[in-house]
């Protein structure tokens, strides 16, 4: 409560401590958005952005979606292949990062111990996310370590295809490389949980996943949302893990833009950025309206 | 914090590249700062900053440039988009370009690069045939589809943005590599003889293949195959109307949805890797990649097919925004590039060199035999760097010079109807 009241403050002090962020914010920020925007109505030819204005970008991204009803035209396809991985990941690094904070908020007794279980967990983030990544395939190509075991062991007679260049691979590097930015959160919400809540519902009479149920989730959802934001709006925009783990066969809203980059044409580019911004603001804004973030906070 | 900085530049450069387009003067000029490109040197030591696709950029190049002519290079490497993307967003980032002929259809019209003048080229008029008639050394004539260097080597004037039909002085690239680019085989895994484009969509590989992301070059690739089955015949396969593209595309588009492709790829390394673990064991391919497995000791040949070769070439030219004196050590260097040293390190790397008989004298005659004759090697072959690539007894994959260059179907082309094309790509990448 006291946070909205400082926010609801008025008068110099206030704004001119806003302002250098605020500065960097509008020129890093909104001024290339702009410029994004405007781009995404420009005109273009083989080498050149014409600044006149038009809609060519977006009727030619939307092209036959109308006329190929009930099937799906390509920017759809797409845009329902890339939500699908969303919701995949999403739901499994929910699962796994839900665990994870569980664990270290509730069953780690020290704080020390707490710590160092908590820096652990970055210990991957001292690589680069492209190398974890790729350190996958040694191990799920058709000669990989998993299909060599497997063969030998006799569970399979013949290596597993599915495991590398398909939905399974690129879902797998996703849950490995962004579990950790739901743990961040979702541990940090159970931090917060005052004990002495917990004790009661003991006393009460509660058992274990009532307790889980009816009290922790409640009061983690600032940290599931937050979360929910991180891996949703990067699994949107992503391209190369669809590239390097799908091998770049399978499509994402993300490769639209990079495709249309590649070949020079920034209007259809910007056209697609700005869909998928908007696509991506959707999303977040109605994950805000399942939890209000800011009250919480 | 390694995720941040990674993505901080890339904001950067995309900014820069709006401003720069948008005609915002300085933008070029503030970007390169940005970027942080090294500040210009003192004015007595001679330096060029050489933008290309790490082809022909080489440590051993810079440093044997450096011992001859006195030029410093400053080596820029960008993947063959974004040199295309720089030249035409930051003209100014650049002193001397080497790009493939295919990107002069985008890169003339933008203004942004200089034509050289033949006069100044000292081997000019060595330079292979193939370039400037379309034609080999033996007077054969090669095939022209899609963008041949002799359709765009020559400008109408100095600042013209005209290509002209018959030769000029004003050249648009001064040749430096090319070579003929085939399917790459396992053989040790295939186990019967391949001969044919359409081999790459046997469903007997399914699951087992592979061809190059690159739009413009990866539909090439189709046709050759579409072709080869004899499904249809293109007049030009680097120029397809919007039904030939629409065709083409469907025949992927088919491929895919019955699992034919183990991947795509768009790096040179990839390419190698997919093959060296056996991932694919039948794919579009780039020549050192080949090498590149095989000196992983895992064989694998850049095959030669029945309906030819699709063709690849790079050249030199400069940016608009160098100075005189800068446009003179760009003849220096080109000149150096062309007089024999640079083209041997390149033949005996599996490219070919634009003058022939230059190069020729930095070789070893068995390393000629080998490399340009087709001629079984007398000696163990070693790659520049010292490491070994053949023993002795090994022919080159698809032979001599005339066999190779004078089997070339077409040419790594940019369409009329590429914006079509590249959303049709879209498509078949979401089939």
């Amino acid at each position: 409560m006291t946070a909205k009241t400082a926010i609801d403050q008025t008068g110099a002090p206030g704004w001119l401590q806003a302002l250098p962020f605020g500065l960097v914010f509008l020129f890093f920020f909104v001024l290339p958005l702009a410029f994004v925007v405007i781009v995404s109505f420009w005109d273009y030819n083989d080498y050149e952005m014409l600044p006149s204005f038009t809609t060519r970008s977006y009727v030619e991204t939307f092209e036959g979606c109308l006329a190929e009803l009930p099937n799906l035209c390509t920017i759809l396809k797409t845009y329902v292949s890339t939500a699908k991985f969303c919701l995949i990941v999403w739901l499994a690094t929910l699962l796994v990062g839900f665990t994870i904070a569980y664990f270290l908020a509730f069953h780690i007794k020290t704080v020390t111990t707490q710590m160092v279980l908590f820096l652990v967990c970055t210990i991957p983030f001292w690589t680069s996310n492209v190398i974890r990544m790729i350190s996958w395939i040694p191990l799920l190509g058709r000669n990989g370590l998993v299909n060599l075991a497997l063969e030998k062991a006799h569970i399979v007679n013949a290596p597993l295809e599915w495991l590398l260049y398909s939905p399974f691979s690129v879902t797998l590097a996703f849950v490995h490389l962004f579990t950790f930015f739901m743990v961040v959160p979702i541990f940090n919400s159970m931090m917060r949980i005052d004990r002495r809540l917990v004790e009661a519902a003991y006393d009460a009479g509660a058992s274990g996943w009532q307790t889980l149920w009816n009290l922790i989730i409640p009061l983690c959802k600032p940290g599931v949302v937050i979360g929910s934001i991180f891996v949703v709006t990067i699994v949107m925009g992503d391209f190369v893990t669809f590239d390097v783990m799908g091998g770049e066969q399978i499509a994402s809203a993300g490769k639209v833009v990079e495709t249309r980059l590649n070949a020079l044409q920034f209007p259809p580019a910007a056209a697609n950025a700005v869909i998928l911004l908007g696509v991506t603001l959707l999303i977040i804004v109605g994950l805000n309206r399942i939890v209000d973030v800011r009250k919480e906070l | 914090m390694s995720m941040k900085q990674g993505k901080k530049p890339a904001a950067v450069s995309r900014r820069a590249v709006l401003k720069g387009a948008g005609a915002l003067a300085g933008a070029a000029a503030g970007s390169g700062a940005i970027t942080g490109f090294p500040a210009v040197w003192a004015q007595e030591e001679k330096v060029l900053r050489y933008l290309g696709t790490a082809v022909n950029q080489s440590d051993d190049i810079t440093k044997k440039v450096k011992e001859e002519t006195g030029i410093t290079i400053q080596n820029i490497v960008a993947t063959t988009d974004d040199v295309t993307k720089r030249v035409i967003t930051q003209p100014n980032s650049f002193d001397i370009l080497d790009t493939e002929y295919f990107s002069l259809k985008k890169l003339v019209p933008s203004g942004n690069i200089r034509a050289l003048d033949a006069k100044k080229i000292k081997e000019f008029d060595n330079i292979t045939p193939v370039f400037t008639k379309g034609q080999l050394p033996n007077g054969k004539v090669i095939g022209d589809q899609g963008t041949a260097p002799k359709k765009v080597m020559f400008l109408e004037g100095e600042h013209s943005t005209k290509f002209s039909k018959t030769p000029t002085e004003w050249v648009t690239l001064i040749p430096t590599t090319y070579n003929a680019d085939t399917l790459g085989i396992r053989p040790d895994l295939i186990k019967r003889p391949i001969e044919h484009w359409s081999e790459l969509l046997n469903p007997e590989f399914k699951g087992k293949a592979a061809i190059l992301n690159i739009p413009s070059i990866g539909i090439m690739d189709a046709a050759m195959v579409v072709e080869s089955t004899g499904k249809y015949k293109y007049p030009d396969k680097g120029n397809m109307t919007k039904a030939e593209i629409d065709m083409t595309i469907g025949v992927l588009t088919e491929a895919k949805k019955a699992g034919q492709f183990r991947a795509f790829w768009k790096d040179f390394n990839e390419s190698v890797n997919l093959m060296a673990a056996g991932e694919t064991v039948i794919q579009s391919m780039w020549s050192p990649a080949v090498t590149a497995v095989r000196t992983k000791g895992i064989p694998c040949v850049f095959q030669p097919l029945k309906e030819g070769y699709r063709s690849w070439a790079s050249g030199f030219c400069m940016s608009k925004g160098v100075s005189a004196k800068q446009a003179e050590w760009v003849y220096e260097f080109v000149n150096w590039f062309l007089s024999g040293w640079a083209g041997a390190y390149l033949n005996r790397q599996g490219y070919y060199s634009a003058v022939l008989s230059t190069a020729k004298k930095y070789m070893e005659p068995y390393e000629w035999a080998y490399w340009m004759e087709g001629k079984p090697a007398e000696k163990d072959i070693h790659a520049p760097d010292g490491s070994l690539l053949e023993k002795a007894g090994a022919t080159r994959d698809g032979g001599s010079y005339d066999d190779r260059m004078g089997n070339v179907a077409c040419w790594n082309a940019v369409m009329d109807e590429n914006d079509y094309m590249v959303r049709k790509w879209n498509e078949f990448i979401a089939a």
